[in-house]
């Protein structure tokens, strides 16, 4: 009788096709792939541990190095969830939710074009990366303009926002809104008809919606497996349950059904960025909460309770009354939650951060296991994974 | 089902096993007995619909008996409902058992858990580091482990 020998082959972590430093041992019969072991924690910065020893303010910036391809949704998720501690969720001012929610949506176009560029571009059709990349650029200036960093935003605020919008912001980001629908065709053209794309994804990485939700993944890599479930809708904050949007499924349970999911969603966020911009009305952009809430510059240098506040909260901290909360935020690549446990003092006790590039990731092996080692490239885009928050 | 009858189910069905409930901000908090956790999980993902694992993680409250908490953030897609569930652990027997059989999600989880707490997971099927590397020595999120690490000194402030 013949035997059969496996080989073991070792893909990144220095390997272009794994979005960052993810290391996958792959046991091959052939080109089939038998068993695939991810390896992690090659970008472990401690940012759980960091955080213990910081205040509630001082761990925002933290948060934008988590997902940094969705910066400002991290941040999000954190605000909620120290809000929420501080019971000041209901204080939030009008303005600050709605641009919260814009900027939320444009960080979700931001990261969905990086999706579609790199899985694009690992599967062989490099144009369509130099187009998302165009259109990105037009977000990366707008996260610029607003928070003054591309990447590192940390542009919101336990209460707020950290400044107003610039002047005539607004009218960039109702044109960039009203045009991306047209890009998005001009990506479908490029890919949807594709041959070689089709062949490449139609069918890879299936996963059943049982299979998917017992392994906790969540997001358009879900809803793409026919569960109809996005925290937007089903849990709303920051005021989404006042915006019309459909939330994207699809029942291929394969890479396909993800790509037009994602796509979907590119569109729905410029619907909810047309929405909320109708809604944006001058108004205050900080819960009127001194002792929590980090004073504008000018009431700091302006008037004494303004620089007692700054002072106090500067150099001690606001303490939240004993407690534990969890909040989750539908992030573009899943489920992001922040789970913060309170002992009374000025630093979070404990935080977890509920990574979901980390959850999702873990569904990779019963995804690719069966199929060809090619198709581990295409299960990796489809995932959308982000390194820096799978370490954290 | 409300998240107040499902707490209350769960009494009906264990007991003595279900040591307290607090309600905080709106969420519900459930502390069970730690030996009964893998039937405990299982009752609330069959019966209760509580179908999604969120979250595993552990607080380590140093100084205090029992000094570890496991805890469950639980989620029930359908019924969008959301429940913590925690399990004391003892210092001097940080073990208990595994739910990765009830939901997939926690193998990953209480690696990490294991990882950076040093929490073991009896009948894991995977029990391995996941974030450090494999010969790292000790826990670091615990509380006695020092943010600077092991072999520095700590951080004195820059006006020294």
């Amino acid at each position: 009788m013949a035997t059969f020998e496996t080989m073991t082959i070792n893909m990144g972590p220095q390997h272009p096709s794994t979005h960052g430093v993810l290391q996958l041992v792959l046991e091959l019969d052939g080109e089939v792939v038998v068993k695939a072991t991810p390896h992690i924690g090659f970008l472990h910065r401690g940012v759980e541990k960091l955080s213990e020893h910081r205040t509630y303010h001082q761990v925002l910036p933290l948060t934008d190095r988590l997902d940094y391809l969705a910066p400002m949704h991290n941040n999000l998720g954190y605000v909620l969830a120290v809000e929420k501690l501080f019971g000041l969720t209901d204080a939030i001012p009008e303005r600050a939710q709605v641009v919260r929610v814009i900027m939320a949506e444009l960080t979700r176009i931001k990261s969905h074009l990086v999706w579609l560029a790199c899985h694009a571009l690992d599967i062989g059709a490099m144009t369509v990366f130099l187009y998302c990349f165009r259109e990105r650029e037009t977000v990366m200036d707008f996260y610029e303009k607003i928070s003054g960093a591309r990447m590192t935003s940390n542009y919101f605020r336990v209460g707020g926002l950290s400044a107003d919008l610039p002047a005539g912001i607004e009218q960039e980001i109702r044109k960039f809104a009203q045009e991306m629908p047209g890009h998005v065709e001009t990506y479908e053209g490029l890919l949807t008809g594709n041959k070689i794309w089709q062949k490449r994804i139609q069918g890879v990485g299936v996963i059943s919606a049982e299979d998917a939700i017992d392994l906790g993944v969540s997001g358009p890599s879900l809803r793409g497996s026919g569960v109809n479930w996005d925290l937007r809708r089903d849990q709303p904050y920051s005021g989404y349950e006042n915006y019309d949007f459909e939330v994207a499924v699809g029942d291929g349970c394969d890479t396909w059904s993800r790509y037009h999911c994602r796509l979907k969603e590119l569109r729905e966020s410029c619907k909810i960025i047309l929405q909320a911009l109708d809604r944006l009305k001058p108004g205050p952009i900080l819960a009127d909460a001194p002792k929590v809430c980090l004073p504008p510059k000018k009431d700091v240098v302006n008037s004494i309770e303004g620089l007692i506040h700054h002072f106090k909260i500067i150099s001690e901290g606001p303490k939240p009354e004993p407690g534990e909360v969890y909040v989750g935020v539908e992030n573009p690549k899943g489920e992001v939650g922040y789970y913060l446990v309170s002992d009374g003092s000025p630093r979070p006790y404990r935080m977890k951060i509920r990574p979901a590039s980390f959850i999702n990731l873990q569904a990779l092996p019963k995804m690719c296991e069966g199929s060809l080692i090619a198709d581990v490239v295409a299960v990796i885009g489809t995932l959308d994974i982000v390194l820096g928050e799978i370490d954290r | 089902m409300s998240v107040q009858a499902a707490v209350d189910r769960l009494k009906a069905q264990f007991g003595e096993a279900v040591v307290a409930v607090s309600e905080f901000r709106g969420e519900t908090t459930v502390v069970v007995k730690k030996d009964d956790i893998v039937a405990i999980c299982s009752f609330l993902k069959k019966e209760l619909g509580f179908n999604f694992l969120t979250d595993l993680c552990a607080v380590d409250y140093l100084g205090q008996a029992p000094r570890f908490m496991v805890v469950y953030q639980l989620y029930s897609i359908g019924a969008h409902q959301r429940l913590r569930i925690k399990a004391a652990v003892e210092e001097g027997d940080a073990r208990i058992d595994t739910v990765s059989g009830v939901w997939a999600t926690a193998n990953w989880l209480e690696r990490e858990c294991y990882d950076l707490m040093g929490i073991v997971f009896n009948n894991h099927p995977d029990p391995r580091r996941i974030l450090m590397p494999s010969d790292w020595v000790g826990h670091p999120l615990r509380k006695d482990y020092p943010v600077q690490g092991p072999d520095r000194e700590p951080y004195q402030g820059r006006l020294q």
